[in-house]
């Protein structure tokens, strides 16, 4: 099972997809000395694990898809990686993602725009594109993602593999370069729930270098279930608005029908703050944001973009020509919301409709239902370039799943159909720290919903 | 310094920054120690690299909570770390890990002795954990900014004084008060010269009987304790003469230059801040239990106030003795020891305070003569062995190499002589070298028994008991 060269070849067969930053030398070299380290003992023993290029990883530089941090390479590694090495897995290159994890379509990377596995004229989803494709395209069973408004299950729907964001605080921090630190979860795909459940189990529990981390065990498997029985779970109807596209409509009314038939009890229910939450995340994500990416300053690490006389010279010099021009937008925006004077009626806002929403779970989750099921995205994967113009439109397609960041519960996105060709996901959100509840359905959903049959 | 023109009132507030004494930093392991080869105590934590997250010292917690107690602060059972954000090179993240709108503590207050209104209650108006930053070095490489990260991450608490002090004196008094109340605490070394302590001042003035403050200025860069009164003072003096010239005040920032004993205006292109604190999401709010609390209010010590107190009820000392043996920690237990040793409260506090603290003073602050040597020196003065000279020799002689006072001064022939016959001996060669004197004496100058004490110590080379030759030398003139 362990054998290096045989993993590095099968992943850089997937080269097309511009998914992988690794050189593929540096690949096979790595991939060899780590097959030949890893503990036979570990229960991921062998399993290549590619890992988004905005976890810290001493084997691989760390960009974060940035100019700014070109050639970069961490001294240390994240809480995960470091998991993932004890497991005995094998940590599989860096993958392509957008810059900073700021986008939706892995467009927004200074290093090439990753494509659809299954159509190149279409993008993999973002932020965590370069993870979904080569799973997507089994260059690898599993990857790591960042998910901070949807960053992995919704490419995780757009390529047709499994993504899951776990509670916030279920997996550490600890060495994800922060995007939006009250939101950001590192998250797994897999080509099966197995798969992503196996990696997750590992790489949860606590970590004392993280204070946001709880202090509970590693997340414990469940057994996939005979049937749904004595599950309630509830369809929110604000995610299934009349515009929704008619084939990921029919996708999750088949899914639903099927979980009905395996016993479960489905109830129309509502979040009515649901409207609120893209306004608010893209008032939260960005201050934080424009907070966390105040370190790249040319100063201490990354390239110097120099020739500046002086310091405010040198700051704008790099930051400014480090920075592409989505990040550079949503600092302006996080800048702007924070500053004295519009605090309270953004920012402070922002939080409030936080709280909204996080209640409006809880009141749903309160009336005995377990578990909620929506679509993971509003449409299938869309073209290369269609939204770029349009920065709304492209947040848009985060809508279904900024709330579970938002409210900090744990969601899944499980292959639920096709239209035409491309893959459609549904979306379970869990209560928090109750992953155990919601990888059951998920077993049961991918067990009997024809995961790549026509919707 | 001097005082302002009359007609005018000052208005000091200071905000001082103590660093807490703790192994390591505030959100890492690293070592907080003072010094070290630049940029060796550091890692991915206190550097700000991608990916790093603080985790909080729970030590430095403790020692802010009992720097809020000890300062009467009302301890909130929560509070909240906040970012405090700006670009400078020593600011490894970008931004601070301070506390804004909710703080650690709120509301307390400081009593200090005032030369000018007596005994003073300074509000405290709130106390706050934050991280320090780095160090930049300006002068080091030509044309060039070396930057230190070794304090970056170090911990502190701001302690934000109240507008209550009312001249450079008074601030000045106010510091040395806090410094050794913290000392007192062990919270902090206060050091200002390490930067352990250090303080910016809000000053303003205004004329005498207004109600409203004036302006304030913030005076930065006293770099010692000597500096605060000039400082604030020069700072007050600027702020009268422009007034008093038809000027208004503006607020900014001031740096004290101490070399020519001026402060300048810190470019306002520099100060123009906003911060854009927004709460740390990176940590949880810090959520204190009363139980921890209380914990660490019984780890206090006796607070300085409160055992100047006692020293004056329990010793019958003078208030101003009792402030001197006060002063700190070390002091005011070595003298309690020397009293538990036997020794005479007031005689006892009458060594410590000159013998004392003079060795002291002259070899780093340590008080050589252990409490009992010190007690049974009293007790051999107090017994008539040692005259008061002789048992200040015995005393600097167990200072410099240790050893019993009694076999020392032995040793070093200063037990006094108290046997009646032999000081007769000494008393009748006296009377017989100095007959116009006795002569003078009989005919009733009796103030000249001070002068035949004194020949007869120098007979006997000082050993004679003096209360004995005075009595043998009374028979004598009067027989």
């Amino acid at each position: 099972m362990s054998d290096g060269k045989a993993v590095a070849d099968h992943l850089i067969k997937a080269k097309r997809l511009n998914a992988l930053l690794t050189p593929p030398k540096e690949l096979r070299k790595s991939l060899q000395a780590q097959a030949a380290a890893a503990r036979p003992t570990g229960v991921l023993y062998g399993m290549p694990v590619a890992v988004k290029d905005n976890i810290c990883t001493l084997e691989f530089t760390t960009t974060c898809g940035s100019r700014i941090l070109e050639g970069y390479r961490s001294p240390y590694e994240a809480t995960v990686v470091a998991k993932l090495k004890a497991a005995g897995a094998l940590i599989a290159g860096k993958t392509n993602c957008d810059e900073f994890a700021m986008g939706s379509s892995t467009e927004h990377s200074a290093y090439g725009r990753v494509f659809h596995p299954l159509d190149k004229a279409r993008v993999p989803g973002g932020s965590s594109g370069g993870s979904a494709a080569l799973v997507g395209a089994g260059a690898v069973p599993a990857a790591l993602g960042s998910d901070t408004g949807g960053s992995v299950r919704q490419p995780a729907s757009f390529c047709g593999v499994v993504g899951i964001k776990p509670t916030y605080g279920r997996v550490s921090r600890y060495g994800l370069v922060a995007f939006g630190s009250s939101l950001d979860q590192i998250g797994v795909f897999g080509r099966s729930v197995h798969d992503a459940a196996r990696v997750l189990s590992v790489i949860s529990g606590r970590d004392p270098r993280d204070a946001t981390c709880e202090d509970r065990d590693s997340l414990r498997l469940p057994t996939v279930p005979e049937s749904l029985q004595g599950f309630v779970i509830g369809l929110p109807r604000e995610y299934f608005p009349p515009e929704l596209d008619p084939a990921v409509r029919r996708a999750c009314d088949r899914a639903v029908r099927l979980m009905k038939e395996l016993g479960a009890a489905v109830r129309e229910v509502s979040l009515p703050h649901t409207p609120y939450a893209v306004p608010a995340y893209y008032v939260i994500a960005p201050a934080e944001a424009s907070s966390n990416l105040a370190r790249f300053d040319g100063v201490r690490y990354g390239p110097r973009f120099d020739g500046a006389a002086d310091l405010r010279g040198l700051y704008r010099s790099t930051r400014g020509q480090g920075f592409g021009p989505e990040v550079r937008r949503r600092i302006l925006v996080g800048t702007y919301v924070l500053s004295s004077g519009y605090y309270d009626a953004y920012y402070r806002r922002a939080q409030q409709m936080r709280a909204l929403i996080a209640q409006d779970f809880r009141n749903v989750f309160d009336r005995g239902v377990d578990l909620l099921f929506t679509p993971t995205t509003p449409t299938p994967a869309f073209k290369a370039g269609e939204k770029l113009a349009d920065p709304v439109a492209m947040y848009v397609s985060d809508i279904f799943t900024v709330t579970a960041n938002l409210a900090g519960l744990p969601a899944i996105s499980v292959p639920i159909g096709r239209a035409k060709g491309l893959p459609i996901g549904g979306q379970l959100i869990g209560q928090a720290f109750l992953e155990d509840e919601m990888l059951e359905a998920a077993y049961a959903v991918e067990r009997v919903v024809p995961a790549t049959d026509e919707a | 310094m001097g005082a302002p023109p009359p007609g005018w009132e000052t208005v000091i507030g200071l905000e001082t920054h103590v660093q807490l004494r703790t192994l390591s930093k505030m959100f890492c392991g690293c070592s907080a120690a003072f010094g070290g080869a630049p940029n060796t105590h550091v890692c991915p934590v206190c550097l700000g690299l991608p990916g790093a997250l603080p985790a909080p010292n729970g030590e430095a917690m403790k020692l802010a909570v009992r720097a809020a107690l000890a300062l009467g602060c009302s301890v909130h059972p929560k509070s909240v770390f906040a970012r405090k954000n700006y670009f400078y090179p020593d600011l490894p993240k970008g931004y601070q890990i301070s506390q804004h709108d909710q703080p650690l503590a709120t509301s307390g207050s400081l009593s200090f002795l005032s030369s000018e209104r007596g005994a003073v209650t300074a509000t405290i108006v709130r106390l706050h954990i934050e991280e320090d930053a780095g160090k930049s070095i300006h002068d080091r490489f030509a044309k060039a900014t070396a930057v230190d990260l070794n304090r970056s991450g170090v911990p502190l608490i701001e302690i934000v004084g109240g507008p209550d002090l009312r001249s450079p004196a008074e601030a000045r008094a106010y510091l040395l008060t806090l410094k050794q109340l913290l000392e007192y605490i062990g919270i902090s070394d206060c050091d200002m010269e390490k930067g352990s302590l250090r303080v910016d001042a809000n000053v303003s003035v205004r004329r005498e009987g207004d109600t409203v403050l004036g302006t304030r200025s913030e005076v930065k860069n006293i770099n010692s304790f000597a500096h605060v009164e000039k400082a604030l003072a020069v700072e007050r003096d600027r702020q009268i003469a422009l007034l008093e010239s038809g000027g208004t005040v503006t607020q900014q920032t001031m740096l004290y230059d101490a070399k020519d004993n001026t402060v300048r205006s810190q470019r306002s292109k520099e100060e123009s801040h906003d911060y854009r604190f927004f709460p740390e999401p990176d940590l949880p709010p810090l959520v204190l239990t009363p139980e921890f609390v209380a914990e660490q209010q019984s780890q206090l010590p006796e607070l300085p106030a409160a055992k100047r107190e006692r020293f004056v009820a329990q010793y019958a000392l003078s208030r101003d003795h009792a402030a001197v043996l006060t002063a700190s920690r070390v002091v005011a237990e070595y003298y309690e020891n020397v009293v538990r040793a036997g020794a005479e409260p007031q005689a006892a506090a009458n060594w410590v305070m000159t013998e004392g603290l003079a060795d002291a003073k002259d070899h780093q602050d340590q008080l050589r003569v252990p409490p009992a040597g010190l007690a049974q020196l009293i007790a051999l003065v107090k017994g008539g062995t040692l005259s008061h000279q002789a048992a200040k020799r015995v005393f600097g002689e167990i200072a410099a190499k240790g050893g019993d006072p009694r076999t020392i001064a032995e040793g070093l022939g200063l037990v006094q002589v108290a046997d009646t016959s032999v000081v007769a001996a000494w008393v009748t060669d006296v009377l017989g070298a100095h007959a116009p004197e006795v002569g003078r004496y009989k005919n009733g100058e009796t103030k000249l028994m001070a002068f035949f004490v004194g020949q007869v110590m120098r007979a006997s080379k000082g050993k004679a008991d003096p209360k004995l030759a005075q009595r043998v030398l009374e028979e004598k003139l009067t027989s």
